[in-house]
């Protein structure tokens, strides 16, 4: 395949950026669209060019480091996949892609596609956490009965690898399909109860302070999310932050 | 504490959804009460007289209705600036029609649209109401010994640029509640396996019914001129 790509250039976070086009040729529809990226860099570095920065780890969909706003879309044109698993025979010979970092206030473009998340971090440290000791007393895990359902329903939560594809998607860069799993995979859970009022305020205060926008209900978020979270993890969390807002004693 | 109801991202959209709800609440009474124009122009005035002239609702409920849509307002589009100055930089390609509907995302433009028009409905039949009752003095809701209400209604729609503008404005307001009547249950926390979809299905209904019904009766009131 010979593709035309529209590439976001940026040398730093002060710096403004710009699209760059570039030309890529002979790309096999098996490639996963990372290594697309990887013989456009080459190219470019046979060229004398500085090769495109961009994020990933794993390459395999676990830790949601690569991201990229692909053609219009997070992760690209594909359902349920992070951009590692987004192959080259969604697109067709002769495309031409706009490849473009995440756009939100709260996650400022470092470098040419790469974005700092940071904000997520810190939604994460101001409550995303249980603080029970799990080392020399382990119990046994059948001691602690677990409805079916809200076992399922933390798990489903848990599922969120933080990629913030909900944040890159959402016309108001709402980040709260992402603090909801957080705040949620605990909810459900009787670990997670004795914290469970300060959590979702902390969290949810924390978000704010962030730049993150409110949710419009649009449904974008969970549409695009590469681990299908669903939205009813954001009336959870508000029903958490009701009730904790309603009666916290703090 | 700064995350209380006001003054947090998630209890100002529980916010959004009270009053979102106070304002389909209201649509719906003054709903009916617009039906009985069509079916009973006696039992319209009845009922008008009862509405204009009753202490609790003139001096009680309509203060929070106004109260409720200037909130409800003012609460849109701060909400609206904060998210638009959450991307300040805006994709050079984006498809969000892949994702999520028109009017989800366009809650602002279909609100100030009804604002617009609330504007024209306000000089039409509210700022009259308020001059014949408080600037004249006249609680008798009669001309020439006759309740007025319905005849000032009727009268009203024998213009047809109105007409047309009621019912294009109507097509706007059927486009917010198309979205606002199901997200408003989402945002105050409300989400069911089973009874969601259903709200869905009511939602729709909500959004056809009442609007289609006003442009029923507008059109009534025109076309039956004499
Ligand atoms: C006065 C003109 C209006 C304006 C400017 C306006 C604006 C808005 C905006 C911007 C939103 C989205 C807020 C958000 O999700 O962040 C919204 C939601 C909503 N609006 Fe309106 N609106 C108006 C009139 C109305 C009317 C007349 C009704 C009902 C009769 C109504 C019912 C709703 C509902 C139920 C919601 C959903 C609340 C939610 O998502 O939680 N609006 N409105
Ligand atoms: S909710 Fe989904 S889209 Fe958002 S960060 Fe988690 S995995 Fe990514
Ligand atoms: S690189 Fe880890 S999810 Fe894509």
């Amino acid at each position: 395949m010979d593709l035309t790509l529209k590439v976001w250039r940026q040398k730093n976070r002060e710096e403004k950026g710009g699209l760059e086009t570039y030309k890529v040729t002979g790309i096999s529809e098996h490639a996963s669209f990372l290594e697309m990226l990887d013989i456009m860099n080459e190219q470019l570095i046979k060229e004398g060019t500085e090769p495109v920065a961009f994020d990933y780890d794993c390459r395999e969909g676990i830790c949601g480091t690569c991201s990229l706003y692909i053609n219009g879309e997070a992760h690209g044109p594909d359902r349920k996949v992070t951009t590692c698993q987004l192959h080259m025979r969604m697109f067709k010979d002769g495309e031409t892609i706009y490849i473009e970092p995440w756009r939100s206030a709260a996650m400022p473009v470092i470098k040419d596609l790469i974005v700092d998340r940071s904000s997520f971090d810190r939604i994460q440290q101001s409550g995303g956490f249980v603080s029970v000791n799990t080392s020399g007393n382990t119990q046994d895990a059948n001691a602690l009965p677990i409805p079916k359902m809200n076992a399922d329903l933390a798990f489903d939560a848990a599922a969120c690898i933080g990629c913030g594809a909900c944040v890159a998607t959402c016309k108001n860069s709402s980040a709260m399909l992402f603090v909801a799993a957080k705040v949620s995979q605990f909810a459900y859970l009787p670990q997670g109860q004795v914290e469970a009022k300060q959590r979702v305020l902390n969290m949810v205060e924390q978000m704010d302070k962030e730049g993150f926008g409110n949710c419009t209900n649009t449904g974008a978020c969970e549409v695009e999310c590469p681990k299908s979270i669903s939205i009813k993890y954001i009336a959870k969390m508000n029903r958490e932050f009701l009730s904790a807002s309603c009666s916290s004693e703090s | 504490m700064s995350n209380g109801l006001s003054n947090s991202s998630v209890g100002r959209k529980v916010l959004m959804a009270l009053s979102g709800f106070f304002l389909l609440f209201f649509l719906m009474q003054h709903f009916v009460i617009n039906l009985f124009s069509v079916i009973s122009a006696d039992l319209f005035n009845e009922i008008s007289h009862f509405m204009g002239t009753n202490g609790l609702i003139q001096f009680v409920l309509q203060p929070i209705l106004i109260f409720g849509f200037l909130f409800h307002l003012a609460m849109g589009m701060y909400l609206e600036r904060k998210n638009s100055a959450a991307r300040p930089i805006k994709y050079a390609m984006d498809k969000p029609s892949e994702n999520s509907n028109w009017m989800s995302r366009n809650m602002l433009i279909t609100g100030i649209m009804v604002m617009l028009f609330l504007g024209l409905h306000f000089y039409d039949f509210w700022l009259p109401e308020i001059k014949t009752k408080f600037i004249e003095g006249d609680w008798s809701g009669l001309n020439n010994g006759e309740f007025r209400y319905w005849e000032e209604l009727h009268h009203k729609f024998q213009d047809i640029i109105r007409v047309s503008i009621y019912c294009v404005a109507f097509i706007f307001l059927g486009l917010h509640l198309s979205h606002g009547f199901q997200s408003a249950f989402q945002s105050a926390g409300f989400n069911h396996n089973k009874y969601t979809p259903i709200i869905k299905k009511l939602a729709t209904l909500y959004a056809i019914i009442i609007p289609f019904g006003f442009i029923f009766i507008a059109l009534f009131h025109y076309f039956t001129q004499n």
